[in-house]
């Protein structure tokens, strides 16, 4: 299983090199949000370096929609998701090759989007290890809902509308917990930053494991 | 299962729908392992949605499905394991080339690599398209490296929906002679198209569909697989 979960992964991100949506068109849009947000809340620097946590994940949760829906459109532009039912691999095998990409893609943004915080919001990090772990454990989450949610409304032939109403609500508890460890990261919330992560952690593997059991039913709906 | 005891396809008053329309309302089909038969039709009789159907693609509302000894009621997976389908899309990925979609491919049905460069040239599709990414490719050449896909993938049962569409001369005679291979391998090959007197050649048995049922059947009697005529031919020249 791994080993086609691995073949998906590697194609899914050869696409994506080669097209450079990511790149050329979602990663400016992260920077944008960043500088956005410094302009509305510019009059308090002391204000944004308070926001910063909720800001990243925030932006995190936008960009994650534009990722899923570009994952979901490489399958379905021609066919593609038809021959993968037709092909040999296994469906959680599939999915685990579809979250582990969008996963390298979303990790390869929030590094921009930190650094951006960092940078333009003068945000010092008291506790980078927290900060990378649970940065690490959120994706891993997001990005599992993100395949689910993906081929979950591609079935449903509205996904650039319907998408953010289905996903962004799924993935509140993990805005909530990243907020909370990122805010600790930051030194600027007086919370169990480690606690939070255990959340974080927590609802990764609910993700995770709905996805693998629930991916070929999804699939096969679709 | 072994697929040899069974005919490759057996529909009884299959119905499928689409939404809730009846694409097919009570089909019975019966093909046996090795024929090459071609579904006929008006646009809208049902040929696509059969063969989705026999690729395990689509629910069997009711009536009974066979495919490869696989029923189509609760093991769909087993026959798409085992049936290739050319439909009006390619499932080709535009930013791949053409070599890498016949790899992906390949390996995604676990089939050996090594018989992709074979594929694409018995396809006739030259060295120098295999690193050019599929976007850039005519909508014949994409039609051609779809083809490659199922060849390299070898299925026991290959399902052709218009399979001379965008097609030049050169590559409509590929595709027969792709067809004539299959059935001489002893897979079995059923085919919508409209071009009746292209595929007369290849196919000596017509079904008819319109409004999802069979209307017509020619020469089922005396069709035989490739591999049998051939046997029958050689037994006659003695």
């Amino acid at each position: 299983m791994l080993a086609d979960a691995w073949l998906v992964a590697a194609k899914d991100l050869k696409v994506e090199w080669r097209a450079r949506i990511i790149i050329n068109q979602v990663a400016p849009f992260t920077l944008l949000i960043v500088v956005l947000f410094g302009l509305a809340l510019d009059a308090d620097p002391e204000t944004l370096r308070n926001t910063a946590p909720g800001l990243f994940w925030v932006a995190v949760l936008l960009i994650t929609l534009l990722a899923v829906q570009r994952g979901a459109a490489i399958e379905t532009s021609d066919g593609a998701q038809e021959r993968i039912l037709l092909s040999d691999l296994d469906p959680a095998a599939v999915f685990l090759g579809k979250a582990l990409a969008l996963l390298v893609q979303l990790l390869a943004l929030e590094v921009l989007l930190g650094v951006a915080i960092v940078v333009l919001f003068d945000v010092s990090v008291g506790d980078p290890l927290l900060m990378v772990v649970s940065a690490l454990a959120a994706s891993v989450g997001i990005a599992a809902a993100g395949t689910i949610y993906g081929v979950l409304a591609v079935g449903l032939g509205v996904r650039e509308t319907l998408l953010p109403i289905l996903l962004l609500p799924v993935l509140a508890p993990v805005l909530i917990s990243a907020t909370r460890t990122f805010g600790d990261a930051f030194d600027r919330v007086d919370a169990d930053g480690w606690a939070w992560l255990g959340m974080l952690a927590m609802f990764g593997v609910i993700y995770m494991v709905s996805g693998l059991l629930a991916y070929g039913v999804l699939l096969e709906e679709t | 299962m072994n697929p040899a005891n069974h005919p490759a396809i057996q529909l009884v008053d299959a119905v499928s729908l689409l939404g809730r329309f009846p694409a097919l309302a009570g089909l019975s089909l019966t093909v046996q392992p090795g024929e090459v038969v071609l579904i006929q039709g008006p646009n809208g009789a049902g040929k696509t949605t059969a063969l989705r159907l026999c690729a395990g693609l689509l629910r069997l509302e009711s009536g009974h499905g066979l495919v490869l000894g696989h029923n189509l009621a609760n093991d769909r997976r087993s026959v798409r394991r085992r049936v290739g389908l050319l439909g009006h899309a390619t499932g080709l990925y535009e930013d791949l080339t053409v070599a890498e979609n016949v790899e992906f491919w390949a390996k995604a049905s676990h089939a050996d690599v090594k018989t992709v460069p074979s594929a694409l040239s018995h396809l006739g599709l030259p060295a120098r398209l295999h690193d050019l990414q599929v976007r850039r490719l005519s909508a014949g050449q994409r039609r051609r490296t779809a083809l490659a896909t199922l060849l390299v993938r070898r299925p026991e049962l290959w399902l052709l929906d218009e399979p001379h569409a965008a097609l030049d001369q050169e590559g409509r005679d590929i595709v027969d002679q792709l067809v004539a291979d299959a059935a001489d391998a002893g897979a079995t090959v059923l085919l919508a198209s409209h071009e009746l007197e292209r595929v007369a050649g290849i196919s000596r048995r017509v079904v008819t569909i319109a409004g999802g049922r069979l209307v017509g059947d020619t020469g089922a009697d005396t069709a035989k697989p490739t591999g049998q005529r051939d046997q029958d031919q050689a037994r006659n020249a003695r």
